[in-house]
């Protein structure tokens, strides 16, 4: 059994999962301060990905990475290739579970009693204090439950991944494009096994959601 | 220690425009919910930017829109005592309290300054409580020392107590007002409560509508309102348009009444205000015929609502309260007045 496509997997949606962790902090946090018209504009462009189906976003990409389009030239010219290579995979699983971050993130950031931030900022407290020890600690539950989510999207995307990178064992192969693979060449057992292994990891992250979100009520409960 | 304060700011419909200033004490900023008060406070710490004006503390300009001056909220050293206390949620009463004194950076001092101030806030035992496990009291008294302990130039409190029950109310009251004695500071408390106002200001100023009213002296405000909404928010239950008729004489259309009030009559006289306490069945000065159209018991005293024989019977019904140990064997027919307590209002 080879387990490449897990590793590869991991790997992938570990990488995209920081990338999206701070940018969709940031653009939530950006966006929540815009005036509404800004605020309704961007939140369409910003969650799109997560309502167009994955080969659309798929076919985009390569429309901006794609190798006889200028940004791919450029890159590959710099020595980046983002089309059929395991990387070109997190560029794919990120824009995809950006979404998901971003749209956490803002709830959470709504939510947030400005007062809070206005006390500390009179009692001469910067901006990234606050932030960092203020602000993040109370949205902390829904960061994380973002973190999450964006981390299992990422582990579970296909669509846009097999248009950008395809597959190729033991090169751009993942848990959810090795499936396909190995259903269509028949290898009913091999397939089953990625299933189940899929199933796990699922099932462990939505029991972490669950525990983060049982535990965010009980501290409630008790103020 | 003093403040010149100048904020012109359009929100909306709705226009603040409040100019007072203040040599030393305690102001109280008595106004409708809606009339600016808050509004005014955020200005003065910088949350809100006034578009025109300028504020000054202690003879340091924080804002100045000629001079193009508008300090951060950081710089200005403005004491806000929110009116939810924005207490920190994630943090113990202790690191609360330590964010009054983050930018000290000698750790010794810093110590030695949360130790003292949870001395003398009496806050020992409950540093390491989340600020969810405190009474309102509690909660209030730690928003205080963080507050404190930063060594604010001035202090603005955001009603205090409309966050407690009324019976922990009288009590932080005094306590609030031992403190600000003892801490010599320039204070601004924001309130729609008289008892709070007469109790913790020696100044008093008037907001209505998003501009200043009444200022002066709380005691001076109290016997003399001078215009309606100061009559009405310092707690005068009776307020009737009259006109002048006489050099001490008006006229009070509503009643039917000339009432003689002892002193000279300005020019501008636009209605009386006449305390409900202030009325006496054995007063002969004023003295009128009524009619007791109801009787309402309290714990400590009586309130009994009348009409003048000859009032118009569409016209409100007169307040007139008094203690249980007071309490006439058979009520009066006729109830005097004196002239000095007929509030002349001009506004």
């Amino acid at each position: 059994m080879d387990w490449y496509p897990l590793w590869n997997s991991l790997r992938i949606a570990a990488i995209s999962c920081v990338i999206v962790f701070f940018s969709g902090i940031g653009m939530a946090y950006y966006v929540a301060k815009l005036p509404r018209i800004w605020k309704g504009i961007l939140d369409v462009v910003l969650t799109l990905p997560l309502v167009l189906p994955p080969t659309v976003c798929g076919w985009l990409l390569l429309l901006v990475f794609g190798l006889k389009h200028p940004v791919g030239i450029f890159l590959q010219s710099i020595g980046v290739q983002f089309v059929m290579t395991w990387y070109g995979g997190i560029i794919a699983s990120a824009v995809v579970a950006f979404p998901l971050m971003y749209r956490t993130a803002r709830g959470a950031f709504e939510s947030f009693d400005e007062t809070l931030a206005w006390s500390g900022r009179t009692l001469g407290l910067s901006g990234t204090y606050i932030f960092w020890h203020i602000r993040m600690p109370y949205c902390k539950q829904g960061i994380i439950a973002g973190t999450v989510l964006a981390f299992a999207r990422a582990l579970g995307e296909y669509g846009a991944t097999s248009m950008l990178i395809g597959y190729i064992p033991k090169n751009t192969a993942t848990i959810s494009t090795t499936v396909y693979q190995l259903w269509r060449t028949n290898d009913e057992y091999s397939a089953f096994v990625w299933v189940l292994v899929n199933i796990a990891i699922s099932a462990v992250v939505l029991l972490t959601v669950n525990m983060l979100e049982k535990r965010g009520q009980g501290r409630r409960a008790c103020s | 220690m003093s403040m010149t304060i100048e904020i012109h700011k359009q929100l909306g419909a709705f226009r603040l425009d409040v100019k007072f200033q203040l040599e030393h004490g305690v102001l109280g900023l008595l106004g409708a919910s809606g009339s600016g008060k808050s509004k005014t406070l955020q200005c003065i710490t910088g949350i809100e930017r006034p578009d025109e004006g300028k504020i000054i503390i202690n003879g340091r300009t924080v804002f100045d829109s000629r001079k193009n001056i508008n300090l951060k909220t950081q710089e200005r050293h403005v004491g806000y005592l929110f009116q939810n206390y924005a207490l920190f949620p994630n943090m113990t009463v202790a690191e609360n309290i330590s964010c009054g004194v983050h930018t000290v950076s000698d750790k010794r001092e810093r110590t030695n300054r949360i130790g003292d101030i949870i001395d003398r806030m009496q806050l020992s035992g409950l540093e390491k409580r989340k600020p969810a496990q405190l009474s309102g009291g509690q909660q209030q008294r730690v928003a205080l020392a963080r507050i404190l302990i930063n060594k604010p130039e001035i202090l603005l409190l955001d009603e205090p107590f409309s966050a407690l029950d009324s019976y922990l109310k009288e009590q932080l009251m005094t306590e609030l007002h031992t403190l600000l004695v003892e801490f010599q500071k320039d204070v601004i408390v924001v309130t729609h409560s008289r008892d709070e106002a007469y109790q913790l200001c020696d100044h008093i100023a008037v907001l209505d509508a998003g501009h200043l009213d009444v200022f002066g002296e709380t005691k001076k405000i109290f016997q003399d309102p001078a215009t309606r909404v100061g009559a009405e928010l310092t707690g005068c239950k009776n307020i009737v348009k009259a006109n002048k008729i006489g050099t001490t004489q008006i006229y009070v259309p509503d009643w039917n009444l000339i009432l003689d009030t002892g002193r000279y009559v300005g020019e501008g006289v636009q209605a009386i205000g006449i305390r409900a306490h202030c009325f006496c069945g054995e007063i002969s000065e004023n003295a009128f015929d009524i009619t007791v159209v109801e009787q309402i018991e309290q714990p400590f005293e009586w309130i009994v609502k009348f009409q003048y024989l000859g009032q118009n019977k569409e016209t409100k019904l007169i307040w007139w309260r008094f203690a249980k140990t007071d309490k006439p064997e058979t009520m009066p027919g006729k109830l005097g007045i004196k002239g000095k307590n007929i509030l002349l209002l001009y506004a």
